[in-house]
């Protein structure tokens, strides 16, 4: 693509009515929608209307001036963003009294405004230089030596744009962004008249302000007064190419804008269906990891890990890959190597590490990092609705009535979904908010939840549970839609198990900590309030029942009846950028692409056909398995593709000593992560920038990831697959990922009409696509579940057996923050470090002074697992007896704290309850020097040319 | 639970994750619950820890629970 700026309709497109009216442009006869601005409709028919304050995607605001328009048979000359189209109606855009007053009105804009075009990091891609020229100035009367605003002092704080107060032209784009897109309300304009500015927050810079830097001003701004700092470095973009942001399971699309090779932005792309034009501050700014010091670059081997590396060629790091894990097959059986598959990385290249695994080493140990995070989700709604995957696109929220929102944080973990989920609220959906902690969504401007249910960490189940006896003995169910979608005498065993005075709210009021009369009016909204509909996250999946919990949400959105329909269902928020995508493509050690068992006969019979070789049919090891057998002696070597299990996974301890006894740990991933301390082969992986593919994001989307430059390392990451894979004796031969998509879809039902044409040709598929769906399936089960009748599953509550107790005595639970992304390997090497340089433990004041902590304080942080320090955070987000933190930076080690509980069906991690004893520190731990030490010494690293 | 520092033995490991595969279903009774849990374990466990679970219910006839026990005993059965 060369570069071409996206066309600006001016008003964002009316609210459709099903109806239109047909009117005259400019002696042209046109029918648009009913609603439709007379800018929009002008553009859409190629008619330009000169603007400044309009852009589409905020509301009209009718200040410039610019855009006036002669309507015949009305007097005057009513802005055209701001009046809609009427039946019979003649407008005139060209007339010799509009061309006179657009010119006075630029006039008055360019006489306060600098004059310095040539030096202007947005010459050549300024509207108000544009527009200058379409009104045809040639002069400013006015002359320049009155007041003006100009000379004002930039404000450079903000690490990713600059601020030029001097080149505003107060047209308020960037405040109604900030409100109207982001929902942060974050800037405003101070002062009146000619002092009107705009304003961060209460006069503050942009850094100390309340912006996110989500960057929807800096894309809102007409001129250069909002520029990206990249564009004043390098200049303006000269080419622009599509493409999927590779940070969380939103899936925002950008156009990366480039200048030859160099990256100079991210813009979010207004087509996207999944961002709809909008960014957080990671997709849009947070990109600088991609060319970082730290990138490892070449390949590097060493026999042990107390050794240095060693850089390789690409031949010797391959061979000797190959080799190690057909020595350790052949020393210790076919099972006794595995691999992990990435979530961060594409399809295609998920793919082929489990078949890897499974036609080249013979066995299923292959498993994933959604075995940390949605393994429950896959498990629960597969059992309930019989797929495992959301039932709704984003969209879907702007019909929601009632917005339940239980172990997720969106504005912090889904920022760009946050927004749409804040529109809507601010539209009139009421919200239901069940989590521990106050999170941003229960109270911010122009939202406030209806009801925040701060339960006690671990009590999910009581709680769902609570809400369905309100449901069911108020009647409050939807028969009719359980007697024709699901087993109804599933429902009436349910029915009478969460009936049972011991279910109900009153009953579990001293276990989950709610307020009875809460939860119940909570439940009675739910079920009554129109269009119910069910978010959540890794604070329901989290915990050992998190399975069950995933079951309790399915089985309350079938009893009211929120399924199969916009407006509803049950929507995991997915935390990394492919984690749909690495489970979809038969990465769990139970199951090939498209969640079939490998135990079922005919599916092996058809990749067994297709590979050529004969597959295991019995289910190979999850990640916690393959450590345990690694400490027992039986597993000894491991491929991990694009994960950092040390740091990610729960008891670090456990991690380091599995894969301490393993013989050959491969890492292949950007940077030597903090498993790379254990490993001894490294493979340099490439950046989403560096290749191409597909992603699918939480909504089941699949969508394109086009390479930008070249990878650096040489190699995209499923072409480094491949040659192990030759070097196993594999016959793989793919010359481009699209080979590869075309095998996942002749192999997987769901996938059979996804390929890279049809891509192409959609924007974006949701699956199921195939023959049934050839445009894809944008709302699940809306004619009968994917199982057939869905599945009601009684539901009991099991309390954890992480108890608190006299040494541990508070509730630890973990989670994330906006600007950093998982463990941080990638936003920890951007300027993203300017809002959180350290993991911070937030304490509730009281249990700050029962123990003499101030706010900043050392404080050693213990559980039965581990201790490590960091600084403490006084606030009241958490609940007295509660204590949080986040795990993105491997200084602090949050996981050396967290136990091996996991949940009971699938072992994910019970990362949100632990129990831990706080008290003040002078410092990092002992342990957390030691491993100071340790990272040092295993990152020695002896360049090529000394080796040889 | 007490306040010791938890460091879980595989065998250890194993025995608990049966037993609390059996305490989250044991809400269907005996005999469902004991059906579901040896599902489970055939579904979703590789065969070596099949055959440690079952060695570990003749070496610690104790150590399970009912539930469990009965699913791991259907197991074992596969196992001869």
């Amino acid at each position: 693509m060369t570069f071409t700026r996206e066309t600006d309709h001016g008003t964002p497109p009316a609210i459709a009515t099903g109806k239109s009216v047909t009117l005259t442009i400019d002696g042209a006869q046109v029918t648009m929608p009913e609603g439709t601005s007379i800018m929009r409709a002008a553009s859409l028919t190629g008619c330009s209307i000169p603007k400044l304050c309009a852009t589409d995607n905020v509301e009209s605001f009718g200040s410039c001036r610019l855009c006036l328009v002669e309507v015949e048979g009305r007097a005057g000359y009513p802005a055209s963003c701001t009046t809609p189209v009427a039946d019979g109606m003649i407008v005139r855009t060209q007339t010799e009294r509009l061309k006179q007053l657009r010119r006075g009105v630029m006039e008055l804009y360019i006489s306060d405004h600098p004059l310095d075009c040539l030096t202007c990091p947005a010459n050549g891609d300024c509207e108000l230089q544009e527009q200058a020229g379409a009104v045809g100035l040639r002069e400013v009367r006015y002359g320049y030596d009155g007041a003006t605003n100009m000379g004002q002092a930039k404000d450079q704080s903000n690490p990713y744009f600059d601020f030029d107060p001097s080149k505003c032209i107060v047209c308020s784009r960037c405040v109604r962004a900030c409100d109207e897109v982001q929902g942060t309300f974050a800037l405003t304009i101070e002062g009146r008249g000619f002092d009107s500015k705009v304003s961060p927050s209460q006069g503050q810079d942009f850094l100390s302000s309340e912006c996110v830097s989500c960057g929807a001003c800096v894309q809102a701004c007409p001129t250069a007064t909002l520029t990206e700092k990249k564009v004043v470095e390098i200049g303006t973009p000269d080419r622009a190419v599509v493409t999927t942001c590779a940070y969380c399971g939103v899936g925002c699309t950008f156009r990366a804008e480039m200048r030859g090779e160099e990256l100079v932005r991210m813009v979010p792309w207004k087509e996207g269906k999944a961002n709809r034009g909008h960014s957080c501050v990671k997709g849009r700014f947070a990109w600088g990891y991609a060319q970082h010091q730290d990138r490892i670059l070449k390949p590097m081997i060493r026999s042990s890990v107390t050794e240095p590396w060693r850089e390789v060629s690409w031949d010797e790091a391959i061979a000797y890959t190959a080799s190690e894990f057909r020595r350790i097959q052949a020393q210790y059986g076919a099972r006794s190597v595995g691999g992990i598959t990435s979530s961060r990385c594409t399809n295609e290249e998920t793919f082929l590490v489990q078949k890897l695994i499974r036609q080249g080493f013979g066995n299923n140990n292959v498993d994933t990092c959604a075995r940390v995070c949605h393994s429950p989700t896959g498990y629960g709604l597969k059992t309930t609705f019989g797929t495992s995957a959301g039932t709704q696109d984003f969209d879907s929220v702007m019909k929601s009535d009632v917005i339940l929102v239980i172990g997720a944080n969106p504005t912090d973990g889904h920022p760009v979904f946050g927004s749409r989920m804040k529109q809507r609220l601010r539209q009139g959906a009421k919200l239901i908010v069940i989590d521990p902690r106050r999170i941003d969504l229960v109270k911010s401007p122009h939202i406030e939840a209806a009801h925040h249910l701060p339960l006690r960490p671990g009590t999910n189940v009581a709680m769902m549970t609570a809400l369905a006896h309100v449901i069911v003995t108020e009647k409050l169910y939807d028969e009719a839609f359980i007697r024709e979608r699901c087993d109804w005498d599933e429902f009436e065993d349910w029915a009478a198990f969460v009936s049972q005075p011991s279910r109900s709210p009153e009953a579990v009021e001293p276990l989950t900590g709610v307020k009875a009369q809460d939860a119940r009016a909570a439940a009675r909204l739910y079920a009554t309030g129109g269009n119910g509909a069910i978010y959540y996250g890794l604070g329901v999946t989290e915990h050992s029942q998190g399975s069950s919990t995933v079951m309790a949400i399915a089985n309350l959105a079938m009893a009211t009846g929120n399924v199969g329909r916009e407006g509803v269902g049950v929507n995991p928020l997915r935390g990394q950028n492919n984690v749909q995508g690495s489970c979809d493509m038969g990465s769990f050690p139970h199951e090939f692409s498209g969640y079939r068992h490998v135990s079922d006969d005919a599916v092996r019979g058809l990749f067994e056909r297709k590979w050529g070789v004969t597959l295991d049919a019995e289910p190979g090891l999850r990640i916690p398995n393959m450590l345990d057998a690694a400490t027992e002696g039986s597993f000894k070597g491991l491929f991990i593709q694009g994960e950092d299990i040390l740091q990610s996974d729960p008891n670090t301890h456990h991690v380091a000593a599995g894969l301490a006894a393993m013989e050959c740990v491969v890492v292949q991933d950007l940077f030597l992560n903090e498993t790379a301390n254990y490993a001894h082969i490294f493979l340099p992986g490439s950046t989403f920038l560096e290749k191409d593919g597909t992603f699918t994001n939480a909504e089941r989307r699949i969508q394109m990831v086009r390479k930008v430059m070249a990878p650096l390392n040489g190699y995209a990451d499923w072409e480094i697959v491949q040659l192990v894979a030759q070097a196993v004796g594999l016959d793989w031969s793919y010359t481009h990922p699209s080979e590869i998509m075309d095998e996942i879809a002749e192999l997987t039902p769901t996938f059979a009409g996804v390929h890279y044409a049809r891509l192409e040709a959609e924007g974006s598929l949701q699956w199921p696509a195939n023959e049934a769906a050839p445009h894809g399936t944008p709302t699940m089960h809306i004619d009968g579940f994917v199982r057939g009748k869905g599945k009601f599953v009684v539901t009991d509550y099991v309390p954890t057996d992480e108890k608190t107790g006299p040494r541990f005595p508070l509730l630890l639970t973990t989670g994330r923050i906006l600007s950093h992304y998982n463990v941080g390997a990638q936003t920890r090497r951007t300027a993203n470090t300017a809002w959180h340089p350290e993991d911070r433990l937030e304490i509730h004041p009281a249990d700050a002074e029962n123990r003499g902590i101030k706010d900043g304080d050392w404080v050693a942080l213990r559980s039965r697992a581990g201790e490590t320090a960091l600084r403490a955070l006084i606030t009241e987000r958490v609940a007295p007896g509660v204590v949080y933190t986040t795990f993105h930076h491997p200084d602090t080690q949050a996981n050396v704290i967290t136990t091996d509980y996991s949940d009971w069906a699938t072992n994910c991690p019970e990362y949100k309850v632990t129990a831990v004893q706080v008290a003040l520190s002078n410092g990092p731990s002992h342990w957390q020097e030691g491993y100071a030490e340790h990272s040092r010494l295993s990152r020695r690293i002896v360049p090529l040319e000394a080796a040889e | 639970m007490n306040d010791e520092n938890a460091v879980m033995s595989t065998a250890d490991r194993l025995i608990y994750m049966a037993n609390q595969i059996a305490r989250n279903v044991a809400v269907m009774g005996q005999d469902e619950a004991a059906a579901m849990v040896e599902d489970h374990i055939r579904s979703f466990w590789d065969p070596m820890m099949r055959r440690q679970i079952v060695a570990l219910a003749a070496e610690r006839p104790d150590a399970l629970s009912p539930i469990a026990a009965a699913a791991v005993g259907r197991i074992a059965v596969h196992c001869r």
